[in-house]
């Protein structure tokens, strides 16, 4: 991605500023984006159990699919893909929390119990080594 | 009928916008599902004003903004717990009573708790739902209530006392 952006800013001369500026946003979300896709994933791995699993998935289909929608959006300007991005961006908002409250339910009639209360993980670490 | 040629007009301009053709062939198939489909919703009878959300399109966009927000503050909150150098996490079961029956502002309700990052609404009784919070800050009951005045406003529904 890095030397897509560069390669497009500095070998292209023709560009205006508000290229340059379309390309450096755009780029800024899907980087961040990707950012807390990666948070996410780190924290369904290190959270202790089932439901608290579940928060860190929804961080990725939240902020993290929203942000690159957007990067993508910026990029492909004012068209018409942009407007069906936009929609997709809004049917996601609408479908992942269903998911995530389908799976959350069932495991609730499961009798699944939840851990609660505090839990660090520094301290869980330790007691393995 | 006003929802009738509501849901027309809505499902023409979708049409439009999404396929980008305006060749007659196209146009005639647009024209031929547009009336099949409102056939077959007005013979299902559920046309109303639940399935014909258009007129308070610009509340629920403002609303999703106002929403867009808390999740990135929600976000920035699950990220420090889970990546932070001294990571604590303390989850908790909480009721959150809700003032309303109507199905829509209660879905809108626990809908938009789940997609906050941090709550997940696990069970939805007649008067409350039954919220997971990962964060201690997350876990007070009466900080849902903007939320739930919000949402139903959104979908034009008002709440029962308080």
């Amino acid at each position: 991605m890095i030397i897509a952006f560069l390669s497009a800013v500095v070998l292209d001369s023709n560009l205006v500023w508000t290229e340059i500026l379309q390309i450096c946003l755009s780029c800024l979300a899907i980087a961040s984006g990707l950012f807390f896709v990666l948070a996410g994933s780190i924290g369904v791995l290190r959270f202790p159990d089932f439901y608290t699993r579940l928060h860190a998935a929804g961080m990725t289909d939240t902020l993290g699919a929203e942000l690159i929608l957007i990067g993508l959006i910026l990029q492909s300007g004012f068209t018409q893909t942009s407007l069906k991005l936009l929609m997709i961006g809004f049917f996601l908002l609408l479908t992942s929390p269903t998911a995530t409250h389908a799976i959350a339910h069932s495991a609730h009639t499961a009798n699944l119990k939840p851990k609660l209360g505090k839990h660090s993980f520094s301290k869980v670490q330790r007691d393995r080594s | 009928m006003r929802h009738a040629s509501l849901l027309t007009l809505a499902m023409a301009a979708t049409w439009l916008m999404l396929s980008g053709y305006f060749i007659g062939m196209i146009l005639t198939f647009g024209f031929i599902s547009i009336i099949l489909v409102v056939w077959m919703t007005k013979r299902l009878s559920i046309l109303d004003n639940e399935s014909v959300p258009y007129l308070n399109i610009l509340k629920t966009c403002k609303y999703y903004i106002w929403l867009f927000i808390e999740i990135v503050k929600a976000n920035i909150q699950v990220v420090k717990a889970v990546i932070g150098p001294n990571a604590e996490i303390s989850p908790s079961l909480i009721k959150i009573p809700m003032h309303t029956d109507i199905d829509i502002a209660q879905t809108m309700f626990a809908n938009s708790i789940t997609l906050t990052p941090g709550t997940v609404s696990v069970d939805v009784q007649k008067d409350h739902i039954l919220v997971h919070a990962l964060l201690k800050e997350m876990s007070k009951p009466e900080d849902f209530y903007e939320m739930h005045c919000r949402s139903a406003k959104a979908v034009s529904i008002d709440l029962k006392d308080n």
